[in-house]
Parts: structure tokens; C-alpha cells; sequence
């Protein structure tokens, strides 16, 4: 299932095999898990594929402005890598990151009201789409400049490593990241100080419309923490257990040892890069793979020869799904826009004398 | 009262920080086993050890970022950048990240950080080590920009940047290190950001400055009275914040204006006080705004090019004379 690309280099010996589970001979199964996990699971992909569905119904009818990147199809992804972290670790992502801020813990009503523009927003209006932030579930931040995110979170770490806290740090990126030079100097900076970090790169095979062979020289993007001495581990990101466990065993072990890892998820985008864009760069065949390779859908067929999603439940989660989705739509809805009055609020966090106040048509000099 | 170099005052600072908050570490290429590349950080990875003095690799985006991180989780970071023009290495983490993160998270968490950077020209370094654009920081809301001119100031204000909970970019210069100045024993004084200081009366004229070419600013001040000219200097000590008022009171006083700047003349700071002025004392002025400024080149290596391309005491006060003389006033 995974395979893990190994450090060469003699000089920092480190355990990848032994005492760890070997991820290649153990495939998780669903027979091992709890039922009740499993449809925990299920809802969760279920909520985030409904809520992204809802979002892109929103954006047409120009509920929702800007840029709005979708995490349709990264249901298992965001699932497993969410369920690995505890409460009290921390989370960076790029602007395609509504899952996740679902994912850690924020209401949907509140990560809703962000993309209405609404003062009930997460970010209370602030951020919009690719700009989710959280303090209390210490979700720190989607960014919507490429790799702008890498840097941050190893700075968090740092915070961390500086206190001696047990907390982790989870960065996650897309695979077009790889080749911009924050991602190596962070790679580089995290694996050099001992930082508590994982790296998590979702790689959906496709920048914009660029494929990842067009633009890594090293396509295999588990392997590029080779140059820092970082462990790298590949997933199939479409099976919410294999992501839940490979995560967790990196992000413990990043608390543990106190040091750096990457976690390069395969996973399939299931729509363009953004709600506007139709994908015609994509093959026939390359959209029906992404769509062959639905982890909701699929995780829903396994769930129901095992028995375990039986038509009843299958209804009830669907409903209530249905719901929670619905409220968060109407509580964005019926949620104020903020107040023109709080436009100065949030430029300074200590007031300074001579701070600008003034309206687009004001005179420098208001006497 | 003791008399020391701002260099001295730099380092008396951090060092009293870092005693009186653990939260403050600093960062930055070759501050710890070299001791800074102006010997800024001399002593103190001796004095506080490897966690509070790091090293970093040549990393600008990484290190400032990673200061930005740090800060959001509620350190106190003192970045230093070698010289200011590396910053554009970390531009995107400074304006795309420590100027929006709080705003843009709706003032969720605060990122109380220090970047510490030296501008200047005039030791012969070419065209890319000589730049002054601080005005690309200055032009960022979320950014707080100091530039003293004193070893005073230098104490006051990165106190005050260290307290700070926003992001300072605190502009040193290389032409001001060896500077010396007065600064009060056991001084504890916190700068206020955003205030412009007179820091000489006058009647005649009013002369602007910050950083290196305030302290120009009282050179010329001090040498025009001598043939009884009365120069009034600003020095406006924070970029951003602007300090307008204090600026425009004074021209209003004087009725003429000179800003001596280190950057280019083009879309520069001066520009900013220049339009300021025209629109504050309108009915005041007697004379069009003067700027004095580098000539816009890239800055060239050979030392009489680049001599004549800064900004000096005889061009300042040739303004100034001129500027005098378009008002009919006498000039000496």
C-alpha cells in the first residue's frame, strides 16, 4: 500500500523498518475496524462531498465571490489526515481547504458563512474561500499563495520545539508545491532543527491543468525529502484507512522523535482547479478515471458488502448529512454581511497614533 | 548619560529584551558563531546558548516565514536580514504573510515579530547591495516601518518594535552603525510608532528626513545657521505610520519644504511627503516642495560615481538655498 523512501546517507541512521508496522504487508481492513469508526468515516466524506457540492451550487448563483477551489474527490485524503491529528496539533493548508477546516473540527455553518462573506464567517467575513482560520481548533490558516503556507508551519514548530510542547504541526500542500523554493527551504530548515512537522503533499497528478511529470523532475514526490534526510512515505489517498494510518504513524512519530516527515497522498481532483474551470485540458479517459476513482463512492461500496452500511443507515446518514448541509446554507444566508464601521478593525493588532482611517474619497487631512 | 555607537545600542537592546522576555529569541544568517555581519548579535550566542540565537541557513523566505510561524503561536522573533536588499527574497512571506494575517483571519491571531534589516548606500557595494526600499514596506498596511537615526532611537523604538504585537520592519543603516550619541543610563524609555519628532527648531525652512539622512538633515541644519539660515528638521522616525501632522505643522510655520531622501526620487518616500505637504499647507506654501534623492541609476561600484549619485550634505543645502531663494528670502 505504501511505499517509503528510506534516507540514503550514513550519517543520520534512522529506524524506518522494525519497530514501526511495515504499511507495504498490511493493508488496513475493514474487518479490523470498529463499525462505528467506519460510518464516522463515511459521514465525514459524506458531509465534505455534499457541503463542496452545495458550495459550487452557491458559487453559480453568486453567493459566494473570488476564487473557490474544491476538495471534491479528496474526501479520504482530508478524512484519514484529519482523524491522525489530535485536538491540541495544528494544521496549515493551501486555499483548497473547506474539507479540512471541516475536517478539524470548524462548523459547517461557520466555514459557510466565510464563502457568503458573512460577519458569522470563521474568519468573520475577512478570508473567503482560501482563507479559513480557526484558533480554537488551531486550524492556522488556509493561504492562498502557493507554498506561502510551508514557512508558517515551520515556524509553528519551531514555537513548539522552543517550548518543548508535544504538539505536531500538519502542513498540507498540493504537488505543484514541490518545486517552489519554500517548500525546500522549509523541508530543509524543519529536518535541520528537529522540528516536530508532517509535510502532507496531495497529489492529484495536476497543477492548474500542468501534470506533475511537466514540472517535477523527481515525479515520485515522496522521494524529494531525500535531500533533507526526511523520510517520505507514498499513500493511496483514496482509502481513508490507509491515510488515517500512514498519518498517524508519522505524526506520531513526529511527536515521539521530534522530527520532520512527508506524507505524499495519491488522490484524484474530481473537478477542475476551480469551480469555473471546466478541466478540458483532461482527457475522456482521464475524467473517467478520476470518477472509477471516487473514494466516496468506493468507500461506500466496501462498506455495504461488508455489511456495515446497511440501506437504512445509508439513508439516515444521507439525511442528516442533507441537513447539516442545508443549515449551514441558510445560516450563511440569513447572516449579517460585516459592518463598513469595522473596516479599520483588524490592520493593527496594537493602535498606533497615524494609523489610516481614510475612505477612498476622504482628503489625507479630515479637519 | 553614556556616549555610545548605535551599533552598541542595538545590541545593549536586544540583549535587554531577551533577559526581560523568554518569549524573544532572535534569528537570522551568521548572527550566532559570527556574530552578525555588522557585529550587531556580537556576544550574545555566548550569553543565551542555541535556542534563543539560531543560525539559519541562507534561507531568506524559509527563516522569515518560520519567524512569522513562531510568532503567530505567540514568540517574540528578532529576524535579522543581512541587508535590507535580501529581503526581496522574503518578500512574499512579508507582505503576502506577516502584513495579512491578521486582517485576513479577521484579527485572530497577532504576529509580533521584528524583522531588523540595514539599508543604505555608500560603501561601494554595486548596485545590488545598495538599495533603499524600504518604501515597498512602507507602502503595506499591516506593516509597521521604523528607521531611526540616533542611538537613542535605535534603543527606544526596538524596544517598542520588540513590544509591538504587529510586524516591524525596523530599518538600520550601514552609513549609521558607527554613529555615536547620547543615551541615558539605565534607559527603559519605549518609543512611541508613528510619531515624527522635530529634532531642531526653526524658522526658515522645514528639512525632512529619516534614518541616515535625518541624521544629514541636522549636518545641514547645524551648518546653514552658522550663516544664519533657521532650518527646522523633521525626522520622521516611522514610515508607517505616517506622522502627517507633524510634518505639515511645521511647513505651515515655515512656509517652505526640502525632503532628503535615500531612495529614488520617482514614486519614492519623498513623493509621499511632498503630496502630503501640497495637500495639508496648500495656502501656507511659498515654494514648490524640493526632493533630494539618489540619482536614478543603478547604483555603480567606481567611488566617484557612486559619490555623486547619493545624496551629501552640499546637495541638501544647495535645495535648500534654492528653494530659499524662489521665495525671495535671503540666503546666505
Amino acid at each position: 500500500m505504501a511505499d517509503t523512501a528510506k534516507p540514503k546517507g550514513g550519517g543520520t541512521a534512522r529506524s524506518t523498518g522494525g519497530r514501526r508496522r511495515s504499511r507495504k504487508d498490511t493493508a488496513p481492513n475493514i474487518a479490523d475496524e470498529q463499525p462505528k469508526t467506519l460510518l464516522d468515516y463515511y459521514r465525514q466524506m459524506l458531509l465534505i462531498r455534499r457541503f463542496e457540492e452545495r458550495t459550487a451550487q452557491a458559487y453559480t448563483q453568486a453567493r459566494i465571490g473570488g476564487y473557490c477551489h474544491l476538495n471534491l474527490g479528496e474526501e479520504a485524503t482530508i478524512v484519514g489526515l484529519m482523524t491522525a491529528l489530535q485536538e491540541r496539533d495544528y494544521l496549515f493548508t493551501n486555499y483548497r481547504e473547506h474539507g479540512y477546516a471541516i475536517g478539524k473540527g470548524i462548523s459547517p455553518r461557520s466555514v459557510m458563512a466565510e464563502l457568503y462573506g458573512r460577519s458569522t464567517g470563521v474568519s468573520k467575513g475577512w478570508g473567503g474561500s482560501m482563507h479559513m482560520f480557526d484558533t480554537q481548533t488551531r486550524m492556522l490558516g488556509g493561504y492562498g499563495i502557493v507554498g506561502g503556507q510551508l514557512p508558517l508551519a515551520t515556524g509553528a514548530a519551531l514555537a513548539i520545539s522552543y517550548r518543548g510542547g508535544d504538539e505536531v504541526v500538519m502542513c498540507q500542500m498540493g504537488d505543484g508545491t514541490t518545486n517552489i523554493g519554500a517548500f525546500h527551504e522549509s523541508l530543509n530548515i524543519a529536518a535541520l532543527w528537529n522540528l516536530p512537522i508532517v509535510f502532507v503533499v496531495v497529489n492529484n497528478f495536476t497543477g492548474m491543468g500542468t501534470t506533475v511529470e511537466k514540472s517535477s523532475a523527481e515525479p515520485e514526490l515522496y522521494k524529494r525529502g531525500s535531500s533533507y534526510r526526511m523520510e517520505g512515505v507514498r499513500v493511496d489517498g483514496q482509502d481513508v484507512l490507509a491515510v488515517r494510518d500512514a498519518a498517524t504513524d508519522l505524526v506520531e512519530r513526529a511527536r515521539a522523535e521530534q522530527k520532520p516527515f512527508l506524507l505524499e497522498a495519491i488522490s484524484y481532483r474530481m473537478k477542475g482547479h476551480s469551480v469555473v474551470d471546466p478541466a478540458k485540458y483532461r482527457t475522456a479517459e482521464q475524467a473517467e478515471e478520476a470518477k472509477a476513482n471516487d473514494p466516496v463512492l468506493a468507500f461506500e461500496r466496501q462498506l455495504e458488502e461488508a455489511g456495515i452500511l446497511t440501506e437504512e443507515i445509508k439513508q439516515e446518514i444521507a439525511d442528516s448529512v442533507r441537513d447539516e448541509v442545508t443549515d449551514a446554507a441558510d445560516f450563511a444566508e440569513n447572516s449579517p454581511h460585516p459592518e463598513v464601521s469595522t473596516l479599520f478593525d483588524y490592520t493593527y493588532a496594537t493602535p498606533v497614533p497615524n494609523e489610516s482611517r481614510r475612505m477612498p474619497a476622504d482628503p489625507v487631512f479630515a479637519e | 548619560m553614556s556616549v555610545i555607537t548605535y551599533r552598541q545600542a542595538l545590541r545593549d537592546t536586544l540583549r535587554a529584551e531577551m533577559h526581560r522576555d523568554e518569549n524573544v529569541f532572535l534569528l537570522g544568517e551568521e548572527i550566532g558563531v559570527f556574530e552578525g555581519s555588522y557585529k550587531i548579535t556580537e556576544g550574545l550566542l555566548k550569553e543565551f546558548g542555541e535556542r534563543r540565537v539560531r543560525d539559519t541557513p541562507i534561507a531568506e523566505e524559509g527563516f522569515v516565514g518560520a519567524a512569522i510561524g513562531a510568532a503567530m503561536l505567540g514568540l517574540r522573533p528578532v529576524v535579522e536580514i543581512m541587508t535590507i536588499n535580501f529581503s526581496l527574497i522574503a518578500i512574499d512571506q512579508i507582505i503576502n504573510h506577516a502584513a495579512k494575517i491578521y486582517g485576513m483571519f479577521g484579527g485572530q491571531t497577532s504576529v509580533p515579530m521584528v524583522i531588523r534589516t540595514p539599508g543604505g548606500g555608500g560603501q561601494q557595494l554595486g548596485a545590488t547591495h545598495s538599495q533603499n526600499i524600504e518604501l515597498f514596506y512602507s507602502f503595506i498596511p499591516g506593516l509597521k516601518v521604523l528607521a531611526p537615526s540616533t542611538p537613542a532611537e535605535a534603543a527606544s523604538m526596538l524596544r517598542a518594535a520588540i513590544r509591538d504585537d504587529d510586524p516591524v520592519l525596523f530599518l538600520e543603516n550601514l552609513g549609521l552603525y558607527n554613529t555615536k550619541g547620547e543615551v541615558p543610563d539605565g534607559d527603559e524609555s519605549v518609543a512611541e510608532i508613528g510619531r515624527a519628532a522635530v529634532t531642531r527648531e526653526g524658522t526658515d525652512i522645514t528639512l525632512i528626513g529619516y534614518s541616515r539622512m535625518a541624521m544629514v538633515a541636522g549636518q545641514v541644519a547645524e551648518k546653514l545657521a552658522a550663516e544664519g539660515i533657521s532650518v527646522e528638521v523633521v525626522d520622521l522616525r516611522s514610515l508607517r505610520p505616517l506622522d502627517r501632522d507633524t510634518i505639515v505643522e511645521s511647513v505651515r510655520k515655515t512656509g517652505c519644504a526640502v525632503v532628503a531622501e535615500d531612495d529614488w526620487l520617482t514614486y519614492g518616500i519623498g513623493a509621499e511627503i511632498a503630496a502630503s505637504i501640497q495637500e495639508g499647507a496648500f495656502d501656507y506654501l511659498d515654494a514648490p516642495v524640493r526632493r533630494v534623492a539618489m540619482a536614478e541609476v543603478p547604483m555603480p561600484y567606481a567611488k566617484p560615481l557612486e559619490t555623486a549619485a547619493l545624496p551629501s550634505i552640499d546637495s541638501i543645502t544647495t535645495a535648500v538655498k534654492e528653494t530659499l531663494s524662489a521665495v525671495g528670502r535671503r540666503v546666505g
